[in-house]
Parts: C-alpha cells; structure tokens; sequence
C-alpha cells in the first residue's frame, strides 16, 4: 500500500506519502494565499523523499474540508484529477477529523471529550466535538465562536481557529495546523479496519455569497 | 499529420468548463459544461457559483473530451491551461486540475493567455494564423484591438474599452429591456425584427480627438435607458426590437469602423474577430460588408468556437508546443489580471526541462 495524502481546507499546504505502517515523507508549509501554486511541488516533494513516484500511489487520500472555498478546492480537483488520470481510489476524510487524530497521536487530548476548531474566516469557526480523538460526536459546523461558548466551555481545543479566540477556547492544545502526515495514518486505520471514507467532495458549510439585484438602477432622477 | 501536437485544453476563466482537444490545426473534441443557467437569476456571473460549478465539472468534462477525440490520454503532448486573465477562483480550479493531469500523466503544463487563445482559436477554422494578425476581441470580459506578429510570444495591444466590456453593455441593455441574462443572444434575437436606424444612439470615442483605437460603451448603455425610461415615464409602449436593433447596430458600427481603421493603419490584410459578441449575427454581416469593401479578409470562427471554450487553449497549447516554447513549471499561478502581452507562463526551467525532454524522447519528436 502506498497512500498520497494531502489537505488545503487550511492555511496549511500539506502533503505526505504512508506506506500502509508508517509516514515515509511529509510537507507542511502555511501559506493561506498560495495553496495552488504551492500543492504540486510539496507532492513532488514527498514523492521524491519517499523514494516512489506518482504510479506506484495505490490510493489518494484528501481533505474535504470544512474550509474556506478557494484553497480547499486546489486539494479536491488535485486529487480527483489524480484519481481519475492514476485509476486509483480517492478517499475524502473530514479535514477536522485529521486534527483530531493528531492531537491523540502526540497525546496532547485523552479518550474524553474535546473540540477541533480551524479558521473559517468573518469571525467565524469551522468546528466539531469529539470524545476521543477517533470518534466525532458532531457534524461540522461553521459558527461564531461567542455563539458556541456554552457548547466548548472548559474543554481541550485543538487547532488554529481554537487559538484565535482565547475568550471561548480556554484550553488550546496542539497541534495547530493540519497535517497530511497524520490525515494519511488516520486513512491507513481506517483502510484497515474497513472503516468508511466519505466521497472527496466539498464541505463548505456556507451557501455562497450572491445578490440579487433588485431590477436595474434607473439613469433618470426619480 | 500525426507529428502534430496533441494537446489538451482547460478552460475556467468564467462560466464555463471548457475542454479541448486538438491535434495542430485540428479540432478534435470541445466539450463544455457551462453554470449559466445558474447565473441567471443573479443577471451576472457570480464568481463563488462559478467556482463551485467548475470543481464538480472538472473530471466528468475532460473525461468526455477524451471519449469524443477518440485520444487516451497518455498519448497527449501536453496539457494547456488558462492561467489568466480571469475570475481568480474559476482560475484556480482549471490551473489545479491542469497541473494534477499533467504531472500524474507526465506531460508538460502550459499555462496560456485566455485572449491569445481566442485569437488562435482561429487556426482551428481558417488554418495557420497570417502573421501579423489583427485581432478584434469582444466579450462580457473584453473588447480589444490586438495587433499579434506571433501569437506565441509577441501580442500588442492598440486600444481597449475604457470602461465596459461590449458584452457588459448587451447585458445591461437586456436587463434595461426586461430580457434576461446573458444579454448577447436575446438582444440578437430581437434587434433581427427591429429598424436599426429607427433611433441613434451615440457612438462612443468616435470624435476627431478621442483615441482612435479604444472603446466606450458607458454612454451608449446610459443612453438606451434613458431613452427607455423616458418612454415608460411618458406612458408609451418601449419597442423592444427597435432599441435592441438601434443598440447593436451602434456598437457594431463603432467596433468594425474602428478594427477596419486599425488594420489599414498597420498595413494588415486580414481581421480576426473573437470572443463571445462575435457570434452576434449583425457584427458578422457588417464585418462582412465592410472588410469586403477595405480589401481585407475576414476571419471568424463558428460561434460555438467564439464564446470560451478549452478548444481555444488547447489550439494556443499546440501551437506553443509546435513552436519549442518553454513549458510553465508547477508552481504556474493564476493570475487574474495576466497582461495580454504575455501569450504564455514559462517557467524557470528546470524539472519541467528535464520532464519535457524525457518525453519528448519517449516519443521521438523533433519540434
Ligand atoms: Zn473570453
């Protein structure tokens, strides 16, 4: 098994190769503003590091986000690109999910309830609840933080949208950005285990933004 | 014929998910999945809807251009993409999934210039582009006269619009008249049953003084609303067709009178027109009478190769091939305000030089 791995529902541009027992090459830069000019040289980048090439990838393995719409779809059409161009499964995990399975991996939140919270932007949270790193008991949701105080009060956060509002997230615990590294041993588990996958399609938890306009501006004064 | 390049186009800089394929000259596949319809209730493009649409078209379009050229794609010479200008959004999608085919297919990515490529889409209909060629450039996004010695690296702009793009005039014109978006086609449809003369309408930068070859379709649009209007505050029926006639007739008359000056000034003998206003049925028949009567030779593509399409990219795509021009690296942006004097996006060199010659030596071409 050769696993490719990669996530742009964050500022991080993240990329990493798991050979099915272990993450053989990982690259994390964060740069909110480029994830489309800096995705396909960090997977060249762990590719060459592992020592394999794109066709020797048995599976893509993607972040569906929640995330702010721009970067987020660079990691979705990447990975459906390589999916359909390679033959080879694409398997979407929840992009919190990912945060959640890191945290647990380093230790820094237990078998008891925690939050995942990243950037959604406009005062705004993309977030979920868990209890235990490998068990989501929410579905993702984009709030203002004020307005979900009562719902995180006093628990483990993790995630750098967590850190933006130490007034809600009293307890903020790495990690802060998303990692392929542990998205790709999170998809290795759940290969595994025959766990599910969800389809690599995007979470944006947003309708976009548009008007109407109201008829057209009249030229004559009224 | 088969040492042409093969290549593959992605379009996203709009509404529309184009891919083409062609091989040189000639067209193989077009296929597009447009958002317009989505659009329309909004009476313009909305970026984050158009975004949204080319992601979930992205796969399924180009599998389809694959099935109709009849091609597998590991037998392409390389994949173009539109990296600007543009919705930086839409952009990005096409940019991204031009790169991921690219490197997962191990061909060479060129990022190209949206209005070259609507100039040599042309190649796809006439043949091989005359050198210079005079370009007239009309869209929702564009109005521009285009001077092109080689279509791969040397386009020199002459004049453009100073405010809206004429497409951008045809949908306020439509909204004006209660017609609905997109405005092109309609305010086409009804203008065929109107008087063009029946009233005259200003004909912008058109004086003795003002620039010979720039545009401005701001007074004209605020013209036939006021004129509208007055009508409606006066009680009396708004003739439809004769405004859209009158309308179309006064930026066609300014378009081509200006287009066929620029071509005498420069000594060119033919005039390409492109983009989506060029399938308006009145440009193609006064550009007609009018190139006729100044000894040039016009070309124009079929109107489904005028509006954006991955045809378009591809064509540019093939000919940057054919012509040794260096490939774009993977770090390609999308940049959404790509100058028009850049054809193409060459990258530094390196890995992509090393890519290109391994294939280039797979398949034995000297280009
Ligand atoms: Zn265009």
């Amino acid at each position: 098994m050769l696993l490719l791995a990669f996530d742009t529902a964050t500022p991080a541009i993240t990329a990493a190769v798991h050979d099915g027992t272990a993450v053989v090459a990982e690259s994390t830069v964060v740069d909110a503003r480029r994830h489309g000019e800096l995705l396909l040289p960090s997977v060249d980048k762990v590719l060459a590091e592992a020592g394999a090439s794109l066709s020797d990838v048995t599976g893509v393995v993607v972040g569906v986000g929640p995330g702010p719409y721009t970067g987020l779809r660079v990691g979705l059409v990447t990975a459906a690109a390589f999916g359909d161009a390679l033959g080879v499964p694409v398997h979407g995990l929840c992009t919190l999910d990912g945060l959640a399975h890191a945290a647990g991996a380093s230790g820094t939140v237990g078998e008891g309830p925690f939050v995942v919270a990243t950037d959604a932007r406009r005062k705004e949270v993309y977030w979920a609840r868990y209890e235990g790193p490998g068990r989501r008991v929410t579905d993702p949701a984009v709030d203002r933080p004020a307005d979900i105080a009562e719902r995180v009060a006093g628990l483990p956060a993790v995630g750098a949208g967590a850190a933006l509002y130490p007034e809600v997230f009293t307890d903020v615990r790495p990690p802060a950005d998303q990692s392929a590294g542990a998205l790709a041993s999170l998809a290795a588990q759940r290969l595994a285990t025959g766990g599910e996958f969800l389809p690599a399609l995007p979470l944006y938890l947003r309708r976009p933004d548009a008007q109407v306009p109201a008829g057209y501006k009249a030229v004559l004064p009224k | 014929m088969t040492d042409e390049p093969l290549v593959l186009g992605i379009e996203t800089s709009c509404d529309e998910t184009g891919v083409g394929i062609v091989r040189g000259h000639t067209l193989l596949a077009d296929a597009v999945a447009s958002s317009v319809d989505e659009h329309a209730r909004f009476g313009g493009v909305v970026p984050e809807v158009a975004s949204r649409a080319h992601l979930e078209a992205m796969v399924p379009t180009i599998q389809r251009a694959l099935k109709e050229a009849g091609v597998a794609a590991s037998d392409l010479d390389g994949i173009a993409v539109t990296a600007g200008p543009g919705l930086a959004g839409a952009l990005l999608v096409g940019v991204a999934a031009a790169k991921a085919y690219a490197y997962a297919l191990g061909k060479p990515l060129y990022g190209v210039n949206h209005l070259a490529s609507h100039i040599c889409v042309d190649q796809l209909e006439h043949g091989a582009l005359p050198e210079p060629t005079m370009a007239l450039l009309v869209s929702g996004g564009h109005s521009s006269l285009l001077l092109a010695p080689d279509i791969t690296s040397d386009v020199r702009p002459l004049g453009s619009t100073i405010d809206d793009a004429a497409g951008e005039a045809f949908d306020k014109v439509a909204r004006v008249l209660g017609l609905g978006f997109p405005g092109g086609p309609v305010v086409d449809r009804y203008a065929r049953e109107g008087d063009p003369a029946a009233i005259r309408f200003p004909r912008g930068l058109t004086g003795p003084r003002d620039p010979v070859y720039d545009f401005s379709f701001s007074g004209l649009k605020t013209a036939v609303a006021r004129w509208v209007e007055e009508r409606r505050r006066e009680g009396k029926e708004v003739p439809v067709a004769d405004v859209a006639a009158s309308f179309q007739e006064a930026v066609t008359d300014v378009l081509t009178r200006k287009a066929i000056r620029a071509c005498k000034d420069n000594g060119v003998d033919h005039l390409m027109i492109g983009g989506g206003v060029a399938a308006n049925s009145r440009l193609r028949s006064m550009a007609a009478e009018r190139c006729a009567d100044a000894g040039i030779r016009l070309r124009v593509p079929r109107p489904k190769l005028c509006t954006d399409n991955g045809a378009m990219v591809a064509a540019l795509g093939a000919e940057m091939v054919a012509r040794g021009r260096a490939a774009s690296d993977w770090e390609l942006p999308a940049d959404s305000s790509l100058p028009v004097t850049e054809p193409h996006v060459p990258g530094a060199g390196g890995a992509l030089d090393a890519h290109t010659a391994l294939h280039t030596a797979g398949h034995g071409h000297t280009h």
